[in-house]
């Protein structure tokens, strides 16, 4: 099972066929198991890692820290929920430390996101204070390095 | 013009240049080419490895070390020994840090052999073995592993070869360039043949991590072997780390420390900087190696079932990165077929000859190569037996 998960997330588009001959599995094990593991939840969704700045979009992204002051019936579950519903949101997490939540936001300038902060996120009664990093450049993404690297140099016969 | 030819010793003269050169020279100068051809991982060392050695560098540490190597590396390879294999070495005299498997096995062979001394050895292997036993003065004796035998050597075939000059056995498993592994009860039966007719085990398991579907076992983890095995081994494979240059002999302290002598004299101790990475990958490497590990098993599922889709039969190779398919089916000889797929296909193969006689008809094909590289030169091989 964690074969083909490993596989999958380096390559969510490879063929069950060319996994099945990967791991040892019939297609017909591997395709049943990919649906249980996308029917479980197992596997949320599979998605692109994307160099926007190649394509020459304008996206800015922002990382966002908050201290936030729990009210007396609801946890940090019920104000992440809520900020995770905005879809400028990319990511938001719990993290220990001076802040509580760190977001990940996407917008399409500076302003964008300086007023989504301002207006959604600074305004709601949990949110104590903000803190905005503006993301000046991605070297990595989800694993995966957003540079070139150098080829290696092996020999193309060796003992 | 002088010849300077004259100078050369009469020893250097009898030993065979090697037969993977040619194919070396051939892919010399041509672009695009798919290699299958090569005996080192594709992976580049883990970061964390190459990150201690920088780390090294940049606090000074460009000395000699001890001539054993560095303390702490003896007693990470020897925990590594004792956890995986349960075998005790004492790294204060029983481990002894090289230059690479090479000089490992050149030391032991220099440490053991007389003159005329027969050193027994199992074919196809690595190379360097049959050139090392002649420099030290002694005179290898093949035995040849068969397809049927999945290229296994029987206690039957070295006890066959034994004579009363007989002084080691050279065992390589996982093997270069077949790929086969040995069974508990393969070795337990040569263990008895080297009881009885009290001999030596030179035994290179540098591939024992690159074992898949099932575990390795450590010749000197057998009843009674630990006495009579020298027993080399390094980072190169495990790690990805061939270019640093990272192996080590261990065994009983007589015979270690006989190599050391030569060590000491020649040598003097392995690149400090690799050391250094080598301690590193010891520590904290085992879930990088196991990723490639793991990586390397799909590859060789795919590659394998590939070639004898093609009709090139292939038994299951579960031990380091080589395919061994055998080409009897295209009625071409393995050099025809491996010169002929190089230049109409640019499908770098080395002929299983250049690793023994009995290789002959063989191709090795690394699948240390990504799989989209592995996919295409199947496509390749296939267009080319078309």
């Amino acid at each position: 099972m964690n074969e083909i998960l490993e596989i999958i997330e380096q390559d969510p588009k490879k063929d069950p066929s060319e996994i099945a001959l990967l791991t040892g599995y019939s297609e017909k094990e591997v395709k049943t198991r990919i649906k249980e593991l996308e029917d479980s939840g197992i596997i949320r969704k599979y998605k692109a890692v994307i160099d926007w700045d190649k394509v020459g979009e304008e996206y800015v992204y922002a990382i966002i820290e908050l201290k936030i002051t729990l009210g007396d019936r609801s946890g940090y579950d019920t104000i992440a929920h809520r900020i995770a519903s905005f879809n400028e949101v990319r990511s938001i997490r719990l993290i220990s430390g001076d802040h509580d939540l760190s977001l990940t936001v996407r917008g399409k300038s500076m302003k964008d996101v300086a007023f989504f902060v301002a207006e959604k996120i600074a305004t709601l009664d949990q949110v104590q204070s903000t803190v905005t990093h503006f993301v000046l450049k991605t070297y990595k993404e989800d694993g995966v390095p957003l540079f070139e690297q150098e080829k290696s140099k092996r020999l193309a016969i060796s003992p | 013009m002088t010849d300077v030819k004259k100078f050369l010793s009469d020893k250097i003269k009898t030993v065979p240049p090697s037969g993977i050169r040619k194919y070396f020279d051939m892919v010399i100068g041509m672009d695009d080419v798919i290699s299958l051809g090569v005996g080192e991982p594709d992976f580049v060392t883990p970061w964390h490895i190459r990150e201690a050695c920088i780390y090294s560098l940049e606090k000074g540490h460009t000395s000699y070390t001890s001539n054993s190597g560095l303390i702490e590396l003896r007693e990470a390879i020897s925990d590594s020994f004792h956890n995986d294999y349960g075998v005790d070495y004492n790294p204060e005299d029983q481990v002894l840090v090289t230059t690479g498997v090479s000089e490992a096995a050149d030391l032991a062979l220099r440490a053991l052999v007389n003159p005329g001394d027969e050193v027994i050895l199992h074919e196809p292997c690595y190379v360097s073995y049959k050139p090392s036993i002649i420099l030290s003065g002694g005179t290898p004796v093949p035995v040849s592993t068969t397809r049927d035998n999945e290229f296994r050597v029987t206690g039957e075939q070295i006890e066959a070869a034994v004579t009363e000059r007989t002084k080691a056995i050279i065992l390589s498993y996982p093997n270069n360039p077949t790929g086969a592994v040995m069974q508990k009860q393969d070795l337990e039966e040569l263990a008895d043949v080297v009881v009885e007719h009290d001999l030596l085990v030179i035994s290179d398991e540098v591939y024992d991590k690159l074992t898949y579907n099932g575990k390795h076992t450590c010749f000197s983890s057998l009843n009674g072997m630990e006495e009579r095995t020298i027993l080399l081994n390094g980072l190169s494979k495990s790690h990805a780390m061939t270019g640093l240059r990272v192996g080590y002999a261990m065994g009983p302290p007589g015979l270690i420390s006989a190599m050391l002598l030569i060590h000491q004299y020649t040598m003097l101790c392995a690149p400090i900087t690799a050391q250094m990475g080598a301690i590193e990958a010891l520590r904290n490497g085992e879930a990088e190696m196991q990723a490639m590990v793991r990586e390397y098993n799909r590859r060789r599922r795919l590659f394998v079932t590939g070639l004898n889709r093609l009709g090139l039969d292939c038994f299951e190779p579960r031990g380091a990165f080589y395919a061994f398919p055998s080409v009897e089916s295209t009625g071409m000889t393995s050099s025809q077929f491996a010169e002929e797929l190089l230049h109409q296909q640019k499908v770098a193969v080395v002929p299983g000859e250049v690793f023994g006689q009995s290789g002959d008809g063989f191709l090795r094909c690394s699948y240390a190569s990504g799989l989209d590289e592995l996919k295409t030169a199947l496509e390749k091989i296939e267009d080319f037996l078309s």
